[in-house]
């Protein structure tokens, strides 16, 4: 019983209460330029879950035989081989929107919730717990992400998934699409609101200054 | 000349780094509580996008693209190796930030001391391997992806700074609680990112 709530625990708690990306100050690289989108979106979290829990396993997994001094050298290799895995089978099944990602893709290398979740937390678990812990974390960024997209993609082209849901007044609709949403200070302000909504809902993750 | 400067311009102001790519992120808002330490950390991306980026152009058409392999021996032109592009190019940075850093330890002590942890911190910032990506993608040439890492390590810096300067002033403010600190710092560099803007289009 006990084993199974801690799991849930690794599993849930990175998605409200410990979200890399509102409370640890993770990984936002990426997370603001690919959510114009929906299907972008979609796309890049279901790539950083898969890096996240495998590179998380595997450092996991070898974290017994990796030399500390050398450690950081160790987990990018793992972690841009995975990229490189990835970046193929998006090449190979989804070319357009591996296109519109371009170099976002690569640069899950770099992003810090992978860096940061391996350090952190597969340097001292078990593969099994640190697989969890990166899909756990994953689903987090990817809330956000989703989260983000949604309220861009709506107010700024009036579809979601590419799909026409506000008519717009170009085309004898009501609804003018704001173009503010569609570039980057938008993605800034949306993150900005949900950090606050988030912390007005939670306090405890208030930050004393 | 005239197109050098226009994409030295291009890669200070009109696409900067931080602010119309949302490269370097996390060190961008986790670094910026002072100007000080804001400008090592500047000064250091610089220097390491100006040595990289050059680096990474040099190993993708001497070694990684179609064709590239034809100086070592006929036979190897058709071999593409640029799947191994990501591989490659953050081991370099990686390599690079380790040799910098032993260089300045040895020969500038004092640079050395004052860019302190940052130097170790740069090989995993977005921004130095965001821009050896949009080398390659934008296919520089040499000449050109030199300017281009100096002038988007030029940027970056700028921007880095700037926020650090309003956050110094925004101690002074009384924001509501769930807004303090990184909210606030979000809405701040959505507002920067507006006033970068107005660069838009700017041609010489």
């Amino acid at each position: 019983m006990a084993a199974q709530t801690k799991t849930r625990e690794a599993l849930v708690d990175p998605i409200f209460n410990n979200n890399p990306i509102t409370l640890q100050v993770l990984g936002i690289c990426s997370a603001l330029a690919v959510t114009t989108r929906m299907d972008t979106a979609l796309v890049m979290s279901a790539a950083v879950i898969g890096v996240m829990m495998s590179s998380n396993f595997f450092v996991s997994a070898l974290r017994e035989h990796i030399p500390t001094n050398i450690r950081i050298i160790v987990q990018l290799t793992i972690i841009a081989s995975l990229v490189i895995v990835v970046d193929q089978i998006l090449k190979a099944y989804l070319f357009e929107i591996s296109q519109q990602l371009s170099v976002f893709v690569g640069l899950i290398i770099t992003n810090c919730i992978i860096m940061g979740r391996a350090e952190a937390y597969a340097m001292q678990n078990p593969p099994a717990m640190s697989l969890i812990d990166g899909i756990g974390n994953g689903l987090g960024y990817g809330a956000i992400l989703m989260g983000t997209a949604f309220l861009r993609e709506l107010l700024g082209f009036g579809t979601l998934f590419g799909a026409q849901l506000l008519p717009l007044a170009s085309e004898g609709g009501w609804y003018s699409p704001n173009g503010l949403m569609v570039l980057s200070p938008g993605a800034f302000f949306i993150i900005g609101f949900f950090i606050w909504a988030l912390r007005a809902w939670k306090p405890e993750q208030n930050e004393s200054e | 000349m005239e197109h050098y400067v226009n994409l030295a311009v291009k890669a200070v102001f009109v696409e900067n780094m931080a602010l119309a790519f949302f490269l370097g992120m996390c060190s961008f808002l986790a670094v910026s509580r002072q100007v000080k330490t804001a400008l090592g950390l500047g000064v250091a991306v610089i220097f390491v996008l100006t040595i990289t980026v050059p680096m990474n152009n040099v190993i993708h058409t001497r070694l990684l693209q179609p064709g590239a392999l034809d100086w070592l021996h006929p036979g190897l032109a058709e071999q593409d190796l640029t799947f191994l592009g990501f591989l490659t190019y953050i081991g370099t940075i990686a390599a690079m930030v380790q040799i910098v850093e032993m260089t300045l330890d040895r020969f500038m002590p004092k640079l050395y001391a004052a860019l302190g942890i940052f130097l170790p911190l740069i090989a995993v910032n977005c921004a130095i391997l965001g821009a050896s990506l949009f080398m390659v993608e934008r296919s520089y040439t040499l000449a050109e992806s030199t300017v281009f890492g100096f002038g988007s390590g030029v940027g970056w810096a700028l921007a880095i700074v700037a926020l650090a300067g309003i956050r110094e002033r925004l101690r002074y403010s009384n924001p509501p609680a769930g807004l303090r600190g990184l909210g606030l710092t979000f809405i701040l560099v959505g507002l920067m990112a507006i006033g970068f803007m107005a660069f838009a289009g700017v041609q010489l």
